[in-house]
């Protein structure tokens, strides 16, 4: 019966139900990532083995040393040479195994001779991501939509896997990843490089790559991390060397303008209308993972803003609080995440929803000066 | 059913009159028997693995399909962390406990335990500790919500208020499991009865031997942890926070010194239930006695030496992560003794399927896949890999489900005669076990393929891919779990009534619990009984 049954459910897993998925680990597409599936395969073949045996005599008991058959119990309990035997081979198994994992491992920590060096910050509940070689650093935020999460609109193929601004890295050259973390524990996790490294706030790990084939490679953060630790996707593009220089260079110098366009537009004001429609998708991009979008927050968790002493009544506290964060609690610093305009945008967001109603406006050039103080 | 154990009816008259108990709650809240306590606390983790099994299917409905469907991350992670938190130190201790209370005692010949009153403040502080645990949900933030394992500075500066509570609860349980633990190894070596030398001893008694050391061991370095994390959070300190001068990654190494020898604590008296059963049902003494008790000890001792495989991706130096592999890898030699002494048993044996040997035979089978995929995540390059996927969640779920708490069941089975006088419903239990022995590796095994196919552990949401798996996995949960509301009628049915147990209801038992009545007598053994 338990034969049968066993048929059954093999039938089952293989025809329909997960025809379509992937069933084991990535083979990926580094030398290091092909070295350890080679480990984790012929790992799994000697428990296969070792499994068979043992099981084999087990079953073998169980069918002809069984009481129903006749069969009449041997008086033996102990035997030296046995005992000594199945101690000394499952070491000597071990020695042989060990040997490869540690040449992979030794590979794998060298993080020396690098090409290019990117620092990965992780926070609640991003990816920050800063080339060492060029002025290059921005944010990568999940990019699926609340409505696909929330089962209003269908999701689409790389559900949960998406990012607004993947990390772009050359192909064929070694990649030092230099790895922390602004608040809690976080991992960066891409399985195709067999990369997973802690990003512990206050110190910082390393970690390397060399992709041999361009492509899209995704992971996720792998350390709990907190209420939107299963919404921190890590999306990374390996261009052709010649095509990543391009695009290296492009971004910084799209960085340099925006700063400077920033600086230009400072004396710009902008509408109350402005305001509010650029305020609106910040705040839903940055602050309503904690916040909520009803600025009610969770209660003894996430402080509501709407009807709030401080979005009522304290613009200094206000701007303080969105730019340096509050230490010692889940409060980011969002100065150096957001841009000025955004900045504005955003607080006086938050003065103004939810029936807030102040109908102050904090402007481009308030938030600089504070920030210069 | 065996039939032919010779009961030992006529000491009943004489023990009667022993007898005394109150009647009523009292009987329960002052009482310093051993077989009382032993009572409450099987009930207790009985009640305690309802609980966590409930949140077990929250976490399971909202996987069921990709998307949020009923609980909030937030209450999500309430629920992972919740269910950790009382599964094991509120089903699988508590149970493990129980069975030492009642069985020791019977076990080296002993009228009780050697510091009863302790007993009976160590059980009764515990419903406390879990009042606790569980008000804390209701709290305005929720309950803890940081893993069962309470990583800072997620369980310091960004944890909620119920934090306080948690550490609270946290110590009770502690100081309630080192007083079960000097209460077993007080009376394991005052109260043999003449001629029990330790080698005598049945091996149940030997890991629970083994298993209170390690509790004395480590259970203060749990209490030291969470009140680091207390201090932390509300005092001012910098243990685990960089701005201070701390580290984060001390808290795990701290954490997990406790928490390696902890998963062994859970598995241990496992092996010595094993050892008992296997022997009984095959008709054959158990091979190689004493390499068991030395696999047992060499096992507690290498727990001590492995604990940072829990953390290869903290960034390690390379020589500390070779170091613990290679340590690791070593437990594979005792733990493998240990399963190829129990299938020499078998050999040549003459084996009947009871309903305890069906357990002990699926938890050698079982546990063995578990012990591989533990080998598997000791090779440090590997293990990057699976770390932190549900890979690691099928491999605990193997040793502490179909490993620690099958091996539970089947003492249950076991010994349940010997407790009330009665046979259990025979046909209801293989029901029983085979429903669970299906619905449990529907529900565990796939798991490793979402591991294996990069799905993180902890996430209420998760990939296309993985849906599949998801699902069939929690069909898998669903039926594990009603599956188990069977076992509770079958114990019930069999407290009530049913056909009268013998004094040794399995013919080829041995032990001293089986030379006294079934059910066993409120005092046993008041009257040293002689070993030969």
């Amino acid at each position: 019966m338990k034969t049968r049954l066993i048929l059954a459910l093999t039938a089952l897993f293989s025809s329909s139900a997960l025809a379509e998925s992937q069933l084991n680990l990535t083979r990926g597409v580094t030398d290091i990532s092909s070295r350890v599936y080679d480990l984790h395969m012929t790992i799994f073949y000697i428990c296969c083995v070792i499994g068979v045996v043992v099981f084999g005599a087990m079953f073998w008991s169980m069918f002809v040393h069984r009481r129903s058959k006749g069969a009449k119990p041997a008086t033996f309990h102990e035997n030296v040479k046995v005992e000594i035997v199945w101690t000394v081979v499952p070491f000597l198994i071990l020695i042989g195994m060990a040997i490869p994992a540690t040449t992979t491992l030794i590979a794998m920590e060298d993080t020396s001779d690098a090409d290019v060096t990117v620092q990965v910050t992780g926070s609640q509940w991003k990816w920050h991501y800063k080339y060492f070689d060029n002025e290059v650093e921005y944010f990568s935020l999940l990019a699926t939509r609340q409505d696909q999460i929330n089962n209003r609109l269908d999701k689409g193929e790389n559900y949960l896997l998406e990012v607004d601004r993947p990390l772009v890295v050359p192909t064929g050259q070694k990649i030092r990843f230099l790895i922390t973390s602004d608040d809690v524990i976080h991992s960066w996790w891409v399985p195709d490089f067999a990369v997973k490294k802690d990003a512990n706030p206050g110190f910082i790990n390393e970690a390397w790559t060399r992709i041999d084939e361009p492509g899209i490679y995704r992971g996720q953060c792998a350390e709990l991390c907190g209420k939107d630790h299963g919404f921190m996707p890590v999306v990374v593009i390996a261009k052709e060397p010649a095509e990543y220089e391009e695009w290296i260079a492009a971004e910084e110098e799209r960085q340099l303008k925006a700063k400077e366009e920033e600086q230009r537009l400072m004396s710009m004001e902008m509408s109350m209308d402005e305001l509010m429609d650029l305020g609106e998708s910040v705040y839903l991009g940055s602050c309503a993972a904690c916040h909520q979008a009803n600025g009610e927050g969770v209660p003894g968790v996430f402080p509501a803003l709407k009807g709030s002493d401080m979005a009522l009544n304290d613009i200094p506290a206000h701007i303080d609080v969105v730019v340096n964060g509050a230490s010692g609690t889940a409060m980011q610093a969002f100065g150096n995440q957001l841009s000025l305009r955004e900045l504005a945008a955003v607080i006086t967001y938050e003065r103004n929803a939810w029936g807030n109603d102040t109908g102050e406006r904090v402007q481009a050039a308030d938030v600089n000066e504070y920030m210069n103080q | 059913m065996s039939t032919a154990g010779e009961a030992i009816q006529d000491h009943d008259h004489d023990h009667e009159h022993h007898d005394h108990k109150a009647t009523g709650v009292t009987r329960w809240l002052f009482t310093t028997n051993h077989k009382d306590i032993g009572s409450l606390y099987l009930w207790f983790s009985f009640i305690m693995f309802l609980v966590g099994g409930a949140m077990a299917m929250v976490i399971r409905a909202e996987l069921f399909q990709p998307g949020l469907q009923l609980v909030d991350p937030h209450f999500f992670n309430q629920m992972t962390t919740v269910h950790g938190l009382i599964m094991v130190f509120g089903a699988v201790m508590p149970a493990f406990t129980g069975l030492a209370n009642w069985m020791i005692p019977m076990m080296i010949g002993a009228p009780d335990m050697a510091l009863p009153r302790m007993n009976n403040w160590s059980f009764w502080i515990l419903p406390f500790a879990f009042a606790i645990l569980l008000g804390s949900l209701f709290m305005e933030g929720g309950g803890p919500a940081f893993g069962w394992t309470f990583y800072a500075p997620l369980s310091t500066t960004y944890s909620s208020d119920s934090t306080a509570l948690f550490v609270f609860s946290v110590h009770i349980m502690g100081i309630s499991s080192i007083m079960g633990a000097i209460n077993v190894i007080v009376t394991i070596m005052n109260m043999r009865a003449p001629g029990m030398s330790y080698m005598k001893m049945p091996l149940f008694v030997w890991t629970w031997f083994i298993t209170a050391f390690l509790l004395i061991a480590v259970m203060p370095v749990l209490a030291g942890a969470v009140t680091m994390v207390l201090t932390d959070k509300y005092f001012g300190t910098s243990f685990f926070d960089a701005a201070g001068g701390g580290d984060p990654v001390m808290f795990q190494h701290i954490f997990w010194f406790f928490g390696h020898p902890e998963v062994y604590i859970m598995i241990l008296p496992s092996f010595g239930i094993i050892s008992a059963i296997i022997p009984a049902f095959t008709r054959k003494p158990l091979f190689g006695y004493a390499s068991m008790v030395y696999a047992t000890a060499a096992i507690a001792v290498l727990s001590f030496l492995v604990w940072a495989h829990h953390m290869f991706t903290t960034g390690m130096p390379v020589f500390a992560e070779l170091f613990f592999m290679y340590c690791t890898m070593l437990i594979a030699v005792p733990t493998g003794v240990k399963i190829f002494n129990w299938v020499a048993t078998m050999w040549r044996g003459s084996m009947t399927f009871e309903t305890p040997m069906l357990f002990a035979l699926a938890f050698v089978i079982l546990f063995t896949i578990g012990g591989f995929s533990g080998l598997m995540l000791a090779i440090t390059p590997v293990d990057f890999q699976y770390h932190d996927t549900y890979f690691v969640v099928a491999h605990f779920h193997y040793v502490l489900v179909t490993g620690a708490i099958f091996s539970i069941m089947a003492a249950a089975y076991y010994w349940l005669p010997k407790w009330t006088g009665n046979m259990y419903d025979e046909t209801l239990a293989k029901w029983h076990f085979w429903l669970s022995l299906i619905s449990v590796n529907v529900l565990f095994f796939p798991m490793h393929f979402a591991g294996l196919a990069g799905m993180p552990r902890r996430i209420p949401d998760y990939a296309l891919q993985f849906a599949d798996i998801n699902q069939i996995v929690s069909i898998g949960g669903f039926a594990f779990g009603l599956t188990q509301l069977m076992f509770l009628w079958i114990v019930i049915k069999c407290c009530r009534g049913g056909e009268k147990a013998l004094a040794k209801p399995w013919d080829g038992a041995e032990g001293l619990e089986w030379t006294v009545p079934s059910p066993a007598p409120y005092h046993t053994f008041e009257t040293p009984p002689e070993i030969k």
